[in-house]
């Protein structure tokens, strides 16, 4: 191969199949965590879209790294609520099965 | 960066062959333990990429928030919530399986025809400023960016008091009906589920 460096549609693609599995995961998982699980990788997908952008299109001005920042900052927030929620739902409803939670359904 | 390109290629292509298998596993592997191992393995390669893209910043706080902090909560959950359970068996859960399996694909396809096939103007590498990212990322964050900054900082606390009042588990010293002192060791093992599902 005589490129220069790594293409950008190299890091794009790898970004889509991650986000894709996250959303499989998230459809389809049973357990409760699983589906946070699911969550964190679909946030990572969207973060190496932001972090590839910022370094090929953006690479004076690197917005991206500072927009990854902030994601990662809301990810962590967005896990510990989530987590503590699950835990509340446990103590509530003693499963992590995601079918039994239906008292929303109509 | 200053890596020769053979090598870049043999780190990109290894760091992303374990992202995907390591998602795989994270999504399909029967005991929910190893995913959450899995998931550590995802996440530090994903830092990688980071450095391959010159963020050596983001990579190192990618570790820390997502390897140190948030693997670590999962895996606390988990062993909070891990009881074995039959789980009800679906009905309809062949053709459930068979249209997520296929939306999933169909926008993975899109997704990739379009990095493919769009033209990205990209910027030329001598404007780069390659190792000092994280001086300007420290700019960005003290001036166009304060505004957002603050805000994360009170989205943090907000998070914190929220998780603490959610996760909290309410203990009473003494029988509200009768005014006796609690067996405090029971409270866990002889509560009732209060809301049992109807069907």
């Amino acid at each position: 191969m005589n490129l220069e460096s790594i293409p950008l549609q190299a890091f794009l693609i790898v970004s889509s199949a991650l986000f894709c599995i996250g959303i499989w995961g998230l459809l389809n998982s049973r357990n409760a965590v699983r589906v946070l699980m699911s969550i964190e990788l679909m946030l990572n997908a969207v973060n190496i879209n932001l972090m590839a952008f910022s370094s090929y299109i953006d690479n004076n001005l690197i917005q991206g790294q500072v927009f990854t920042i902030f994601v990662i900052t809301v990810a962590a927030a967005e896990a510990a609520v989530g987590l503590a929620i699950l835990l509340s739902l446990y103590r509530n409803r003693v499963t992590v099965d995601m079918e039994s939670f239906n008292l929303l359904k109509w | 960066m200053s890596i020769a390109i053979t090598t870049q290629f043999i780190c990109f292509t290894v760091l992303s062959l374990v992202v995907i298998i390591g998602a795989l596993g994270v999504v399909l592997l029967e005991s929910i333990v190893y995913s959450a191992f899995l998931l550590g393995g995802v996440f530090m390669s994903v830092a990688g990429l980071y450095l391959l893209l010159n963020a050596s910043f983001v990579a190192a706080a990618q570790v820390l928030v997502y390897v140190g902090a948030v693997n670590v909560l999962i895996i606390f959950a988990i062993m909070l919530v891990n009881k074995k359970e039959d789980l009800k068996p679906i009905n309809d859960i062949k053709s459930r399986r068979v249209i997520s399996t296929s939306i999933c694909l169909t926008l993975l396809s899109l997704l990739i025809r379009v990095d493919l096939t769009n033209v990205w103007r990209l910027s030329s590498p001598k404007n780069s400023i390659g190792e000092e990212s994280t001086i300007r990322i420290g700019e960005h964050l003290f001036s166009d960016y304060l505004l957002p900054f603050e805000v994360a900082s009170v989205l943090l606390l907000m998070a914190m008091i929220g998780a603490i009042v959610l996760a909290r588990r309410d203990v009473m010293s003494k029988d509200i009906s009768t005014g006796l002192p609690v067996d405090q060791e029971l409270i866990e093992k002889s509560s009732e589920p209060l809301l049992t599902n109807k069907n």
